[in-house]
């Protein structure tokens, strides 16, 4: 068929053209020459100063732990707008509050980032940690709704009815059966916040301070003065990380999608 | 309440009422105070007079007694200042028009992506998804990053354009710190945000419907325009205004690859704020651009409602 | 007016007992979502122990009448009471009802043994306790065997019969059961019909059935109310709504049935003996027994089902006081039943049906042949409404 193969050569560049630099950045962070462009021979060099460069170790675990805390912040924050916007269709305000959920998404960062800073110095709060901690926690709540609440829109909630109906109340139903039956897009929730965070220079620049300075900050100062090999072995590192989460989360898929296959097969032999 | 009828008499109602109300409550005051609030700040502040002090400005809300001083002390210098210099506008005009080609191009390499996918076999759509998304997942700055090494002078880009003769072991190209630079990086960073929207909406388009047309006569090349491409269109509107907001507002990609003369507004807005340390003309940069891009989020929330 | 036709089920009547107190009693309810009303100054009592179908096709108002039973809904005027009290306000997981979903809502993440445990362990009871009503419940259900599965691995009627143990496990005053064989295929619906009456007999529950499936309400029901629009149109045993509608709507929702619009052209009251209504319906003339209030000249409709009408090729004695003369328009064959579809002189069809007694091949009725209906007195009658 033509359209097949007209269709196989669009995805086969389209591709190409997101792939190949991720994977000559890589190559390169093995490369033993200090010049990015001539390939000087394999070497783990680039990961050995780059372990030892204390500043970037720094702001590595600075931002884990501001992507871990906004993550989990942002998830709980995000799965309670979710469940605002899904389950109840009328209280005041509704329309601008899934207005603040969805203008985050599309907002530029240098205005989200800005107007936060402002803030933070209109009440007088010092920047730092906290400041970017909660700035990542605005803009990846959003993001966590956003997933959550897609699921929750094809929650079957005759389920919820028929806990209340067998007596249990409201709080413990939603953690007995509705968070259990949600939770795979939560934690699909709290993996994008966690990159999100993970990945933002603008909004954590404006809202850093003294002594929490994120690894993207970092990064982005030390790009601006040349490309060092150095950088190309701490981003194949968070590349490495990130492809083992997908692939992790994409076994666990498959792994359910068997299970769900064995449980028709199952039912279908259980037919009376 | 005194006058408890039936209805509220139940302790337990009373609590998970409380419960729904935490519900809503929690996330609404949160975003009203860290979302909201800073930019009803933001539009204060770029009334007000740079000072060279910290913060460098000169407070306009000191608690409610000074509030009449307040009113007093706004004025619009900072807009007007934007609008004597014509760099901003400059600034301005030049951002729109870098989203609307990145946008524009963007359609064009993301809508056969996303139509290849959606005919893909069923097998290998779960697959061809994941691969879109993936590097999205990896760091957006290092993805920019990569095309450095690509595009510079002496970069990969020129070193196989040499290899295969293309080009005379002398001559390099000259296309980092460039407008093209700027392209390829939008075009590249915001490929999966253009491709998945797109994708969504041609996925769920009935197949039976090229057949019908088919059977009543249409030619594939009129199908795809005449039932293919409207109905993809909630896909086309969502897809470009995920890419065209940000885009317009864009920093990293126009620093990291543009050259001097790549006029974006974000990176004219990080100059004066990292730069010369002018928070309120930062500011009414932020607020006009805000301005700018509030009928393209009116759009975009729109389109939201309508597929939610 | 409605009198009673054939035997009563199980001779189980408090509905006819005045000293009988309700068991449910809904009282004026209104339900109103916004400018719809979903049911309409409603007042319906149920008695303890009966088997009670709400019927009616969908959006008539019946689930709404039931989730408000269950809690999940507020009337907006009226009350509900239950055993006398009125339960307004009171949260679904205090009341002292179980439903079972149409969609059967299991929770998928639990066995059948813990979702049937679920309403029990909602009241803090001893584990033991819990174990042996779960394994009393799984006995009932014959579904020992599947205990340790989840919903994904059972087939639909399995399905079906956790949804109805879990529901029944709290042995709640009343049981709810919304479309409750809805998804099941033909045959397993009706074997599971006779096992619910067996279920709700031996336990002695309350049922409350809502259904849109005539035939499921009859069989299983000792009462049906039949609704509307967000009203009750007829509450009447299986038989009563049968055989003696009240109205053209519930005549024609229940099974089939020949409905000739006519006037009164006169009423003869005999004293001692069953008088006759001549009704006229646009030419053809009918007798029936006086079963109805209708006078002269009143506008009314005459009702008949098509298996009481008997089906000739010879012309009546004169005798006979209902006979149609017309053309066999058409032939259903349903195997058991024949209907056949007579066309009259002035094109309107009358349908009646044959058991198939003797095999096809002997059939001596056919296309085109010009048939005598006939029918006696009482076998049909007089709509108002």
């Amino acid at each position: 068929m033509k359209s097949s193969r007209f269709d196989a050569t669009v995805l086969t560049l389209g591709f190409a053209f997101l792939y190949i630099p991720i994977v000559i950045l890589v190559i390169y962070s093995f490369n033993a020459s200090k010049l990015v462009t001539v390939w000087g021979g394999f070497s783990l060099n680039w990961y050995r100063t780059m372990w030892s460069n204390q500043g970037l170790m720094d702001a590595a675990w600075v931002t884990l732990r501001v992507g871990v805390l906004s993550a989990t912040i942002g998830t709980v924050l995000g799965t309670l707008a979710a469940l605002s916007l899904t389950r109840y269709q009328r209280f005041y305000g509704r329309t601008l509050f899934s207005g603040m959920i969805y203008a985050p998404l599309v907002m530029p960062e240098v205005i989200t980032g800005l107007s936060m800073l402002l803030l933070f110095v209109a009440l007088n709060v010092d920047r730092g940690f906290w400041t970017v901690t909660i700035a990542h926690t605005t803009f990846t709540m959003c993001y966590v709704a956003i997933v959550v609440q897609s699921r929750l829109m094809t929650f079957d909630r005759s389920l919820e009815e028929a806990a209340l109906d067998l007596g249990c109340p409201p709080v413990k139903t939603f953690f007995k059966i509705t968070l259990p039956l949600i939770f795979p897009a939560v934690l699909a929730g709290w993996m994008l916040a966690f990159t999100l965070s993970l990945d933002d220079l603008v909004i954590a620049s404006f809202n850093t301070g003294p002594g929490a300075t994120t690894l993207p900050i970092k990064i982005y100062s030390q790009v601006r003065l040349g490309v060092t090999p150095e950088i190309n072995a701490i981003c194949t590192i968070l590349i490495g990380l990130v492809t083992i989460g997908v692939i992790l989360a994409s076994l666990t898929t498959k792994r359910t999608e068997m299970r769900r296959i064995r449980d028709e097969h199952d039912a279908a032999r259980a037919e009376p | 309440m005194a006058s408890a009828s039936a209805t509220s008499a139940h302790p337990s109602a009373h609590r998970s009422h409380m419960a729904r109300w935490l519900v809503v409550a929690v996330p609404y005051l949160w975003l009203l105070l860290f979302f909201v609030a800073p930019f009803l700040i933001i539009f204060k502040i770029s009334l007000s007079d740079t000072a060279i002090a910290m913060p460098p400005y000169t407070p306009v809300f000191k608690g409610f007694d000074a509030f009449g001083d307040f009113a007093s002390k706004l004025d619009l210098e900072n807009y007007l200042f934007l609008t004597s210099d014509p760099l901003y506008i400059k600034a301005y005009l030049s951002s729109l028009r870098i989203a609307l080609i990145s946008t524009f191009l963007l359609l064009l390499i993301g809508y056969p992506m996303a139509l290849a996918m959606a005919r893909a076999p069923n097998s290998l759509r779960p697959t061809l998804v994941m691969l879109v998304i993936l590097p999205f997942w990896t760091s957006f700055l290092i993805r920019v990053y990569a095309w450095i090494g690509i595009l510079k002078p002496d970069g990969l880009l020129t070193l196989l354009l040499q290899a295969i003769g293309f080009m005379g072991p002398d001559d390099q190209v000259q296309i980092f710190r460039t407008d093209i630079a700027v392209f390829i990086g939008m075009v590249y960073s915001y490929l999966p945000f253009m491709v998945l929207p797109l994708y969504a909406a041609l996925e769920k388009m009935d197949a039976t419907l090229l057949e019908a047309a088919s059977d009543l006569g249409c030619p594939p090349w009129k199908a795809f325009w005449k039932i293919t491409f409207p109905l993809s269109l909630p896909g086309v509107i969502a897809g470009s205004m995920i890419c065209f907001i940000p885009i317009t507002g864009e920093f990293v990609i126009p620093d990291l690859l543009g050259g001097a003369d790549t006029l974006m507004i974000g990176k004219t807005l990080w100059t004066e704020f990292f730069g010369n340390r002018d928070w309120p003309l930062a500011s009414a940069v932020a607020v006009i651009l805000l301005i700018l891009l509030v009928v393209p989020i009116a759009i975009f929330q729109n389109q939201q409602k309508r597929v939610v | 007016m409605a009198k009673s036709l054939g035997p009563v089920k199980r001779k189980f009547s408090p509905w006819t007992d005045p000293t009988a107190e309700p068991f449910i009693r809904f009282e004026n309810v209104t339900k109103r979502f916004g400018d719809f009303t979903a049911v309409n100054n409603l007042t319906l009592d149920i008695y303890e122990r009966e088997f009670f179908s709400l019927l009616g096709p969908s959006g008539c108002g019946k689930t709404t009448l039931m989730r408000m039973l269950a809690g999940f809904e507020e009337p907006t005027e009226g009350r509900i009471l239950l055993q006398g009290k009125d339960i307004s306000g009171v949260p679904p997981y205090r009341r002292p009802t179980n439903m079972m979903f149409q969609s059967y809502a299991l929770f998928p993440h639990m066995t059948v043994e813990k979702n049937i445990a679920f309403g029990l362990q909602q009241d803090n009871l001893p584990k033991a306790d819990i174990a042996k009503r779960v394994q009393e419940m799984l006995k009932l259900v014959k579904l020992e065997q599947f205990a340790k599965r989840k919903p994904a691995q059972l087939s639909g009627g399995q399905r079906q019969r956790v949804a109805l143990a879990r529901s029944l496990a709290k042995r709640p005053k009343v049981l709810l059961l919304d479309e409750p064989l809805g998804a099941l295929d033909k045959k397993l619906r009706e074997e599971t019909q006779f096992e619910l009456m067996d279920i709700q007999h031996t336990l002695g529950l309350t049922f409350l059935i809502v259904t849109h499936d005539q035939e499921e309400a009859m069989t299983v029901s000792d009462r049906i109310a039949v609704m509307d629009k967000g009203e009750i149109m007829q509450v009447a045993t299986p038989a009563e709504i049968y055989e003696a509608p009240n109205s053209r709507y519930v005549a024609d929702f229940i099974g089939d049935i020949n409905i000739l619009e006519g006037t009164v052209r006169h009423r003869e009251d005999a004293a001692g003996l069953p008088g006759v209504l001549r009704i006229d319906s646009d030419g053809l003339q009918v007798a029936v027994d006086t079963g109805s209030q209708a006078v002269a000249d009143d506008k009314v409709a005459f009702a008949i089902r098509p298996e009481k009408v008997r089906i000739s090729l010879d012309k009546p004695a004169e005798t006979a006081v209902n006979a149609l003369y017309g053309e066999v328009w058409d032939i259903g064959y349903l195997g058991d039943f024949s209907v056949f579809l007579v066309r009259m002189e002035d094109g309107r069809i009358v349908r009646a049906a044959q058991a198939n007694v003797s095999r096809l091949v002997d059939r001596p009725i056919t296309f085109g042949d010009m048939v005598w209906l006939t029918w006696s007195r009482d076998a049909g009658i007089v709509l108002t409404r």
